[in-house]
């Protein structure tokens, strides 16, 4: 009985690790490839390359401006995410601690905001926006506050009505502001919930495609997504050029996710039962 | 007197803690949004300074447009697809990987993997799949099926884009899911295995009714995802070949950007946004209905 249980774990996990191996086998066979050089690629595309060469990264990075779409995207993941955990945790605290009927009218209109697909929403925003020619980085990033923080806000406002409110109430007899009071004792407790937040929004901010594509004018704003995909598009038949530069575009998330991913998925798990 | 003070002062919190954000909110979300909805009674082009007042014209040439429809249905038949099969692989996967087999945590990250990388990305690497590694192989072990481009053939194209949709959501719906199993309470569990329940029937009986608020979720994911895809369109297939694969945002987006029909394209957004609407409504109305407590 006990043996027949330990087989069939074996099998179970067996299968697991085929079904595995050809779900990653997409990233394995771009990085096998972006080794070779492009008659090998076409000649077969599952040989694995005969040395190592890192031509064909060297030439895309400088092609595709790599280093510049790496610190665009830096800069415009960063400030948003800032931005948006300042403002909309903020906001929540307003709204979970007074029950005034302004709070409340705002919190259901952001709520049911959500559900507007970014669709119905894009082409006015460019024409308003394109009309002020506003089309640069730091529209994007104020977009993204604006986009980010009804999620956000909802998210901090169910973890705040969980903070028993006496911890504020002996800080303001300490003669503490409110703004004080926030920033010193509620937003350290709101760690876990800004931690699920600062993931979900990163993962958003630096993989964007479309807004950025609308937004970001001027070509040396671009961010990796973008550059990534205007250098696969005259490259295509480069197969040796384009492969390198795929890799080279998702390894900086890569090496993230292998120091950080017990905290991602913690922070997926955690945002996935609201 | 008093009275006024204390609004002034709620006004100022107000200003201070949630102003920025209401602002934002409102800059970019509502504004848009209505002025969104007057532009589908105009006939701007995207050029010219005036428009004029047009009425449900766009909304008439929406409903006629066949393309319009054409790309609807396709997203449709996507939609169902790519939900279903997305969320039984998920469901089943989050089931091994919560049953204690062996590097679960490894398995788990491993599968989320995809989500990490952006749509774009993630269509050119299947690109390359799909023309090139699949016909080699096709080619090179004699298997038709695989033996030309799966994106120069509309059927072959549709699975193709269902195929990466399941391929970059599983990942994602399983960590819910994962989540869901762990908040069944282990004392239930027992309890139904003590009565002398079966594996399946816990999974009936027990299980699945303990994790519908894990299906509301995952289900409004999915079908939000499903009807706004694009950027795994544009990078796959870019609607190819002859628009056989155009769905309903990329559809949108060509009509006001590169037709230069913007008030047609936004018309054609808010039918998008009702659907979008009717049918999350409906299935989260639906499950909470189902939702039970342990």
């Amino acid at each position: 009985m006990k043996n027949k249980h330990g087989i069939g774990r074996i099998i179970k996990f067996v299968c697991l690790s085929a079904f595995f191996l050809l779900y990653v086998a997409p990233f394995l066979l771009i990085v096998v490839n972006s080794f070779k050089s492009k008659d090998e690629i076409v000649a077969n595309p599952l040989k694995l390359p005969t040395h190592l060469s890192f031509s064909n990264y060297t030439q895309a990075y400088s092609i595709m401006n790599f280093s510049s779409a790496f610190v665009n995207t830096l800069i415009i993941t960063v400030l948003s995410v800032v931005v948006v955990i300042v403002l909309a945790a903020m906001t929540a605290y307003l709204y979970a601690r007074k029950d005034w009927k302004i709070n409340k009218f705002f919190f259901f209109f952001m709520v049911a905001a959500m559900i507007i697909p970014f669709q119905a929403i894009m082409i006015p925003l460019v024409k308003i926006y394109g009309s002020m020619h506003m089309l640069n980085r730091w529209t994007l990033i104020f977009m993204y506050a604006g986009f980010g923080a009804p999620m956000a806000v909802f998210m901090y406002h169910g973890f705040i009505k969980s903070i028993p409110i006496e911890l504020e109430e002996a800080a303001t007899i300490d003669g503490a502001s409110t703004l004080q009071t926030f920033w010193l004792i509620i937003f350290p407790l709101l760690r876990p919930i800004t931690a699920t937040m600062v993931i979900m929004d990163v993962l958003w901010f630096w993989n964007d495609y479309l807004l950025p594509s609308l937004i970001l004018v001027p070509i040396d704003q671009r961010t990796i997504t973008l550059s990534t995909f205007y250098f696969y598009g005259s490259y295509t038949v480069q197969y040796d050029l384009a492969m390198a530069g795929l890799v080279i575009s998702i390894l900086p998330v890569l090496i993230m996710y292998i120091f950080l991913q017990k905290q991602i998925i913690k922070g997926v798990m955690q945002g996935a039962v609201k | 007197m008093n009275n006024e003070k204390s609004f002034i002062s709620k006004l100022k919190s107000y200003l201070i803690f949630a102003g920025p954000a209401t602002f934002a909110f409102l800059v970019v979300m509502i504004v848009p949004c209505i002025y969104g909805l007057y532009l589908t009674f105009t006939n701007w082009d995207g050029i010219s300074a005036t428009h004029a007042f047009v009425g449900f014209a766009n909304y008439v040439t929406a409903f006629k447009d066949k393309d319009f429809i054409t790309s609807f249905v396709f997203t449709v038949k996507y939609a169902f697809f790519a939900v279903i099969l997305t969320n039984v692989i998920a469901f089943l996967l989050a089931y091994v990987v919560t049953s204690g087999i062996k590097g679960q945590n490894f398995f788990r990250a491993g599968f989320f993997t995809p989500n990490l990388i952006g749509g774009v990305l993630l269509g050119l690497i299947w690109q390359f799949l799909f023309n090139d590694l699949i016909v080699y192989i096709g080619t090179n072990f004699k298997i038709p099926i695989l033996s030309q481009s799966w994106l120069s053939d509309p059927t072959k194209a549709f699975w193709a884009l269902v195929i990466i949709a399941v391929w970059q959501g599983i990942g994602y719906q399983m960590i819910i899911y994962v989540a869901g199993f762990m908040n069944v309470p282990k004392d239930v569990l027992e309890a139904a295995s003590i009565d002398g329940a079966s594996g399946f029937q816990k999974m009936k009986s027990v299980i699945l009714p303990l994790m519908i608020p894990s299906f509301t979720v995952t289900g409004f994911l999915t079908i939000k995802g499903a009807f706004m895809a694009y950027d795994t369109n544009l990078a796959l297939t870019a609607g190819g070949p002859y628009n056989s694969t155009e769905m309903i945002s990329m559809h949108i987006y060509n009509k006001a950007f590169l037709s230069q029909q913007y008030g047609t394209g936004q018309a054609e957004a808010f039918v998008l946004f009702a659907i979008v609407s009717i049918l999350t409504f409906t299935q989260v109305y639906i499950s909470k209905k189902l939702e039970v407590e342990a």
